[in-house]
């Protein structure tokens, strides 16, 4: 029985390895909202494999050990198999608007990816239903196994490749083959094809192939393209694949908001590419201020126009473009913030000398820290906030950052970022501008509505934009503008071609000189954000503008559902650009989701012989919908609300999946024991279970706030300590009313249990992409409230069903 | 036996010759389409010249062999290498926004499949041609040359510096995306002449930058969006 559990330790550390893993090379060669589609096609695998599991279980029942291993093995190759097909998919995302046959390569990707799951979901299963007796074991071992694969891939991230990384996890699920093969009386095939597949690895065979193939219309890869151009530098980790490039023949030239009027081109440059997109650049710098003339002329360099000598915060210091930017302008003092240590050594160590040691310079300090954490932990004292560009054009044009949660551009971040301004000074944060514009009208929206949270009721005296033909840079100030500053904005404005989108006090005819828009659309936006009908603006602009918070941080959300049909018939007449088609990615996924879910987990499971009595569908079937609905609810909406204390994505989604897995199996193995002390006669512990869920869950909406802004300046350990503490309670509860439910049925009507597990791994799948579709609509309060009414609905349902 | 030999070989030919019919028809069906859509960027259609340009250059032979089918579809296509060819009324729109006149000589930063040259060589004195990625270069060159685009002059190289000899230039196109415009092309743009640069992702053209230099050296530019589209309901 031991190497039994063992062996389910193995694969399920390994099966949720394997699906951070995936989510990371995805971002990787396509882009990060397939995240989601990873998401669901795990638990998709799960729900599968137990109606698979229900449908054959005579026949599995009698070669359990066989069935195991051969399902660890197969679950072994397929983790590389699928790996291999899926990057030669010829799926490309960008075309999706003009061929619908990319829909089909996304669903052919689905389903490969599905197959490991299903094998990894099979093991599990197999053990819980055949060796049923001893479930609390293998479920705390599936737990714990699956709680430390989070962990493992994660740390593996950091010190190898993801296909090294791939190679090491494929080990687990082998070992956990062999492992129950041992318990074999006769074990030879087995035995040879666990030594073949080995072999192989050893040789390297299937390393050969899994090299990543990056989309092809990804910045990197078409960097690559050029003449003469040759990969520098790559490295891998959690945070992101970092690619520098060179190219001596067509050099690189990035200058976002550049003046037309410049007279100064900027020097050599290396490219440097997040996730093989998002480039940025490292400037080639010696000493000398003439050769990075031309950093005087970008719409960033606005902010320098009216202070003198400014100790300065960048939050994304990148590769310390706005770094030498600021030292370009005579800044006194500079802390220059990055998260990602990558980014950091590349300007500090690799190419040092390249970049003129701008890291070393007296008046810099760098810190890796993540920029929402530094500013709650920061003193304050600066006179000038800079927040540049952080990704690219194309990326940001097409809505591929849709999905994307940002906490820098809320309006909690700006209320804080305006707090560590010393008085007059200005917080400066530079943006693309598309057609119509979003960001740009975003943006103002978002800085107006911090300043009116902060008591100011003259907002409009505060705040100053300024745009080129492709970026706008917002200037908030902590006080007025002075009539002298805004005749520097103007005139710094008038002699580099770029317009003031908005300034206090301004004309109209001012706004739109340069670079003409059909209309005027920033000032007038501006205007009426700063008047009283600013609700009828929001209402009647066709994209969301509405400023991002902390409880709903999508900044590039700027989808609307009434657009839609009108864009859609634009797409041929130049229109496609206005697609935000992120988001209809994630719609898509959905949709697949729930047909997959349909066909591979409820309808197989009509095969099974219906010998439950009377009754049994309605009193069960939907309690384990809603229970399967509410708990990833309230999963997926705690990992996002994480990531704002956590700092990063991946430490989020690790420590909160490890979290929800841990504590909901503990308190799945005490719910019997739970049930049988519940001191109120007649009272069900799923009600009781239900209870503490909304009430800890309502708490946690109402304090995590406020927790999160006491605690985020903790260092990395300690917050992850914090977090499980924290989650541990509600996960406890979480984990109870799943197996009270599934005892009760055990007893009554155990023909309908592979339908319990059948519906519920159904609206897990559906559940992970809605909750996210969910929040960007309405916020993660919103998800969380709606997954207490289903569990409060699931606990009436219960009570209901048990008086009959 | 004779008539049987005589279908098989008609029957055989057949596509050929349907071949050519259906793409004149396709490139006529494609014209129409993107008249209706002139409109889109101003309340001008496009000009009859430009629009009879796009009725006669043969899309089907830019493509890869795997595309021919949809050559006459209105929108962009990838052509290897991470790029694609325009989508047609993008090049129509484009191609008018020029102003072409049969004495102007054109600078295209972005050669791509050789498509939009082939457009403009139709419309311009000369056209010069510049390509940053070898295989799109070389391939581009040898199609405008076998389909007979005497007029175009093609070079592999870095279009950030124009094409210092043939400059200046009545009018510049910039078809690969950049960070800012460069100045060496404004420099290289005549007084009174026009410089488009479609921003944008590879399969979704955002906008249109069209910059103009006035005749005392004044540039203006205009972002060509989506005009119909105004972002504001009850404005329309």
């Amino acid at each position: 029985m031991r190497r039994l559990l063992l062996a389910t330790l193995l694969v399920s550390a390994a099966a949720i390895g394997y699906e951070i893993l995936l989510m990371r090379v995805l971002s990787i060669v396509q882009w990060h909202h397939f995240a989601y589609m990873i998401i669901s096609l795990a638990l998709l695998g799960y729900g599968a494999s137990g109606t698979f599991i229900a449908v054959l279980r005579g026949r599995l029942e009698k070669n359990f050990e066989t069935a195991f291993a051969a399902s660890a093995l197969l679950f072994s190759v397929a983790m590389v198999a699928c790996f291999i097909v899926a990057q030669r998919v010829p799926f490309n995302a960008l075309e999706i608007v003009w061929d619908r046959g990319q829909f089909l390569n996304l669903t052919v990707i689905y389903l490969v990816f599905f197959v490991p799951f299903f094998f990894a979901a099979c093991c599990i299963g197999l053990a819980f239903t055949c060796r049923g007796e001893d479930a609390g074991r293998i479920y705390f071992f599936d737990l714990f196994g699956a709680g430390l694969g989070a962990v493992l891939i994660i740390a593996l991230l950091f010190v190898v490749s993801p296909q090294t990384a791939l190679v090491l996890l494929v080990l687990l699920p082998l070992a956990g083959s062999v492992l129950v093969t041992t318990m074999l009386g006769s074990r030879l095939r087995l035995g040879i094809a666990q030594l073949a597949w080995l072999a192989l690895l050893a040789l390297g065979v299937p390393q050969a192939h899994l090299e990543l193939h990056i989309s092809e219309y990804k910045g990197l890869s078409q960097a690559l393209q050029v003449i003469d151009s040759r990969l520098l530098e790559q490295s891998s980790s959690p945070l992101g694949y970092i690619a520098v490039v060179d190219s001596p023949t067509v050099p690189i030239r990035h200058a976002p908001g550049l003046s037309f009027g410049t007279r100064h081109i900027p020097p050599e440059q290396l490219a440097v590419f997040t996730d093989g997109d998002g480039m940025s650049a490292i400037t080639r710098y010696g000493g000398d201020p003439a050769a990075v003339a031309y950093l005087g002329d970008l719409t960033a360099a606005l902010p320098f126009q009216l202070l003198e000598g400014p100790a300065v915060l960048i939050l994304g210091a990148g590769t310390g473009s706005d770094v030498l930017l600021a030292l370009y302008h005579g800044a006194s003092r500079v802390d220059a913030v990055e998260l990602n240590p990558q980014m950091t050594k590349l300007v500090s160590q690799t190419f040092a000398d390249f970049a003129g040691h701008i890291y070393e310079d007296d008046r810099v300090t760098v810190h890796t820290d993540e920029a929402r954490g530094f500013v709650a932990r920061s003193r304050g004292g600066y006179d000038l906030i800079q927040i540049g560009l952080l990704d690219s054009f194309g990326a940001s044009g097409a809505g591929v950052q849709a999905l994307n949660e940002s906490y820098i551009y809320t309006v909690e971040a700006l209320r804080k970022y305006l707090d560590d301004l010393d008085t007059g000074g200005l917080l400066a944060i530079t943006r693309w501008i598309k057609m119509p514009p979003r960001d740009s009208v975003k943006l103002i929206a978002t800085a107006i509505e911090a300043l009116r949270q902060s008591g100011v009721s003259t907002p409009g005296r505060r705040i100053a934009m300024i745009r080129s033909w492709n970026t706008s840079t917002l200037l908030v100030k902590n006080g007025e503008f002075t009539s002298t500053e805004i005749e520097h904005i103007r005139e710094f404005s008038r002699t580099r071609s770029f317009d003031t989108a908005y300034l206090p006090g301004m004309q109209p005819a001012e706004a739109n000189r340069f670079n003409r828009f059909a209309e005027p659309y920033i000032y007038e936006a501006a205007i009426a954000l700063l008047g009283d009908s600013a609700g009828e603006f929001f209402e009647r602009y066709k994209f969301h503008v509405e400023p991002a918070t902390d409880n709903r941080p999508y900044f590039f959300h700027f989808f609307r559902w009434r657009t839609l049909p009108e864009v859609m018939a634009l797409r041929k007449a130049g229109g496609a650009g206005l697609i935000e088609w992120g988001y209809l990615v994630l719609v898509a996924t959905l949709a697949q989701a729930a047909i997959l879910g349909l066909v591979l987990i409820l309808l197989p499971l009509s095969l099974v012989r219906h010998d439950w009595p009377a009754g049994t569908g309605r009193d069960f079937g939907f309690y384990f919908l809603l229970l399967g609905l509410a708990f990833l609810f309230v999963e997926m909406a705690f990992i996002q609300k994480f990531i704002l204390f956590l700092s990063n994505p991946l430490y989020s989604v690790a420590v909160v999946l490890s979290g929800f897995l841990l504590f909901a199996g503990l308190g799945s193995a005490s719910s019997e024991r739970f049930a049988e002390r519940v001191p109120w006669p007649g009272v069900s512990p799923v009600v009781v279970a239900v209870a503490a869920i909304a009430a800890l869950a309502l708490v946690y909406v109402m304090v995590l706030p406020v927790v999160f802004a006491r605690f985020i300046g903790l260092g990395d350990a300690a917050k992850i300590v914090l977090s499980l503490a924290l989650i541990a309670p509600l996960a406890f509860f979480m984990g109870m009313p799943f197996p009270v439910g599934l005892r009760r049925l055990s007893a009554i009507a155990p023909g309908f249990v592979p339908w319990a597990w059948g519906i519920n791994g159904f609206a897990s799948v559906v559940s992970a992409v809605l909750a996210t579709l969910l929040a960007i609509e309405f916020g993660f309060n919103a998800v969380i409230l709606l997954a207490l009414l289903l569990y409060a609905l699931a606990a009436w349902d219960e009570s209901v069903s048990r008086s009959r | 036996m004779k008539r049987l030999l005589l279908a098989c070989a008609l029957v055989l030919a057949a596509p050929a010759f349907a071949d050519e019919t259906d793409y004149a028809a396709l490139r006529a069906d494609l014209v129409d389409e993107v008249r209706v859509y002139a409109g889109y960027a101003g309340d001008e259609p496009f000009s009859d010249a430009v629009l009879e340009v796009v009725g006669s250059v043969e899309r089907h032979k830019f493509v890869p062999p795997g595309q021919v089918r949809y050559a006459y579809e209105n929108r962009p296509l990838p052509i290897g290498h991470g790029q694609t060819i325009s989508q047609p009324y993008i090049v129509a729109l484009m191609t008018d926004l020029l102003v072409p006149d049969e004495d102007d000589v054109v600078l295209e930063v972005g050669t791509g499949s050789g498509y939009q040259a082939a457009v403009l060589a139709g419309l311009v004195d000369h056209v010069y041609s510049i390509e940053i990625v070898e295989a799109l270069a070389t391939s581009a060159g040898e199609r405008l040359q076998r389909l007979g685009y005497d007029n175009v002059t093609t070079k592999l190289g870095d279009g950030y510096y124009g094409w210092e000899e043939h400059a200046p230039f009545d009018s510049i196109i910039v078809t690969a995306a950049a960070s800012h415009v460069p100045p060496p092309l404004i420099e290289q743009l005549k007084p009174g002449g026009r410089m488009v640069i479609p921003v944008g992702g590879r399969f979704m053209t955002q906008l249109l930058l069209l910059l103009e230099k006035g005749d005392d050296g004044e540039i203006v530019t205009r972002q060509i969006g989506a005009v119909r589209f105004v972002p504001l309901t009850g404005e329309h």
